[in-house]
């Protein structure tokens, strides 16, 4: 255990090299530079390598290549570079192997801008490359979280053997906080499944699963229902006896915290589910809340609302359920606290 | 009665049309690999086209890349297992239009691998499309009436592309003839030794006839080639261990 006061991007880094990572292609893009710039110096220091790619593309595929050799990979990136590593993760999800992405979110489609947001939602969640694949996916909600996400994203890509996204934003990516690090993982990358020339053995491809997995369809649905069903992940706070639910991931869940906390000062039954793993989508934290409930309220850095559908396909609109978009502002738990009274003025 | 001597990383029989390039050099390369003991040492990387057949056939280790994208799966895998033969086996529509920026950074990083360009000249596997190697006037089903360069450009010739960047070997050679087929075996031997010895990215290129796609006869494709093809994209050997000669 090492413990220190870090940068969320700085953090993410090393977590990476402690997770065992040996292999790191990327491109600059803000927020998330820090991550290669980082990984630069301190990633074959600990006997791993680092490339800055020419492009995302290029990033992604020798992450393709690193992972299906059997090591542990990553690249991250931002809006703009992570419609570019699309490509690379549906091949990457195909093909079966683990690797490890991470999106910085960014506000706006397009150029957009460097400020925080959670627009990246649909991507994320719904996978932005072609076919039929799903990508596990985290979203940290402070820097210590982001350190042991990035360690589990690891491990849970491997045992899926999946790609597996860190869904962070600029906030988090650039804010200090104190974390405690794990110790260093030291990976054997002679998996049977990964390339190492055929040593006298049977000689492997590497390729889209479909092309050699008998009754495909149903293979495919069965990985993904598995995950589906065991890898959900949530934080509730006070949903026993709430009116109202906040729902809310990454840095919004944190204003939201502080936002029911205020309301519960104040006699206001307000609570929060705050989706970790946000696909699989934890439809299961739904459960919890409490039959007095009158409304969900989605908290959203974003423009149009996204995580406000999963909640509604989670709880089959049951109840109500309403959103409040920030764009790229962070609102502030007030805000959040007198929009939730509205609702139950209503 | 003379002996059939197929090497034994032809694992089965390859799947490429009759007169087809592909299968000769497909030949050429596992001998070489075979003779210099490093069939069971090597990882190749490929994409689509018509090379991606070799896939079952070819009893390599295989990673299949996305459309162009060979040269950066291929560096991912050396950059973690230096210790294996890393190579890419690519058709010029995928090395050279899609690919293009993969295959340059790769060289300009001196990336140490080996890569291997089939230039047919056109798209083979998607139905003959015009490629960045078409020649000026060649007929494809995207240039019906013939490759007009005021439009699409003159034949990309990579090996000029090439020869400006600190790589360790680069070369061209043809399927022409049986005496082209010989120096096409020491061309792909010399680019193997070249990765195997450290000295980073090495190229070769091979002109390759599509008689399928040319809408032509075997011999009739193979005499365009020898005739036509050779005069944009000359063989020869043009770096030699880092150092430009003067071929
Ligand atoms: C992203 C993407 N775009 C297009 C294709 C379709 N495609 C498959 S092979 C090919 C061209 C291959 O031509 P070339 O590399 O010259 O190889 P050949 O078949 O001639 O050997 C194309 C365009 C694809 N598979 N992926
Ligand atoms: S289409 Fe052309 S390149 Fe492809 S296998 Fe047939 S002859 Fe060869």
């Amino acid at each position: 255990m090492t413990r220190a006061f870090m940068k969320g991007n700085h953090a993410l880094a090393e977590a990476a090299i402690r997770a065992g990572m040996t292999f790191f292609g990327g491109y600059p893009i803000t927020p998330q530079s820090e991550i290669l710039e980082y990984l630069s110096g301190n990633l074959p220091k600990a006997g791993g390598t680092f490339v800055q790619a020419e492009s995302e593309l290029a990033g992604v595929n020798m992450v393709y290549g690193a992972a299906a050799a059997g090591h542990r990979a990553m690249t991250s990136s931002s809006g703009p570079g992570f419609s570019l590593l699309q490509e690379g993760i549906s091949y990457i999800a195909s093909a079966e192997l683990p690797a490890v992405f991470v999106d910085v979110q960014r506000y706006g489609s397009g150029l957009g801008d460097i400020f925080q947001a959670q627009s990246d939602y649909y991507v994320a969640t719904r996978g932005g490359g072609h076919g039929d694949y799903r990508m596990i996916a985290y979203a940290p909600a402070s820097v210590q979280e982001t350190v042991d996400l990035v360690g589990l994203a690891f491990d849970k890509a491997e045992e899926y053997r999946n790609p597996c996204l860190l869904l962070s934003d600029a906030s988090i990516a650039q804010m200090m906080e104190p974390v405690v690090f794990p110790e260093k993982q030291e990976c054997n990358p002679d998996h049977d499944w990964a390339v190492r020339g055929k040593r006298g053995g049977d000689f492997k491809k590497i390729t889209s699963t479909m092309y050699y997995i008998e009754n495909f369809d149903q293979y495919i649905h069965d990985k993904y229902a598995t995950i589906q069903a065991n890898e959900q992940r949530w934080e509730n706070v006070q949903v026993e006896d709430a009116e109202v639910v906040l729902v809310a991931f990454g840095i919004s869940a944190r204003i939201c915290k502080e936002a029911v906390s205020m309301a519960r000062a104040e006699g206001i039954r307000l609570g929060l589910i705050r989706p970790v793993s946000i696909w699989p989508f934890p439809e299961k934290a739904f459960d919890e809340v409490s039959k007095d409930l009158r409304a969900y309220l989605t908290v959203e850095l974003s423009a149009l609302p996204r995580l406000r559908d999963d909640v509604m396909l989670a709880t089959e609109m049951k109840t109500p359920v309403h959103h409040f978009l920030a764009g790229d502002t962070i609102p502030s738990s007030r805000t959040i606290v007198k929009q939730a009274v509205a609702l139950l003025e209503k | 009665m003379a002996e059939k001597r197929i090497p034994k990383t032809l694992v089965e029989n390859n799947k490429f049309c009759p007169g087809c390039g592909h299968g000769i050099i497909n030949r050429v390369l596992a001998e070489v690999l075979e003779e210099m003991g490093l069939a069971d040492m090597a990882i190749g990387s490929v994409a689509v086209g018509c090379a991606c057949l070799m896939i079952d056939t070819f009893g390599t280790d295989w990673v299949q890349a996305p459309h162009g994208r060979a040269a950066a799966v291929a560096s991912g895998i050396k950059r973690v297992r230096p210790e294996n033969f890393v190579f890419t086996y690519q058709g010029d529509g995928d090395s050279l239009a899609i690919g293009f920026s993969e295959t340059m950074y790769a060289a300009v990083r001196n990336e140490n691998i080996t890569v291997f360009i089939v230039n047919n000249g056109i798209f083979g596997m998607t139905g003959g499309q015009m490629a960045p190697t078409s020649l000026p006037g060649q007929r494809t089903t995207t240039s019906p009436a013939g490759k007009d360069p005021a439009l699409a450009g003159q034949p990309l010739n990579i090996v000029n592309q090439m020869r400006q960047l600190p790589i360790g070997y680069l070369a061209r050679g043809s399927v022409g003839s049986f005496k082209e087929i010989i120096r096409l075996k020491k061309y792909i031997k010399a680019a193997v030794t070249n990765q195997i010895e450290g000295n980073g990215y090495g190229l070769v290129e091979i002109l390759s006839p599509c008689p399928t796609n040319w809408k032509m006869t075997m011999q009739g494709a193979l005499d365009h080639m020898n005739d036509n093809v050779k005069k944009f994209f000359p063989t020869g050997e043009f770096i030699k261990e880092g150092v430009l000669t003067d071929a």
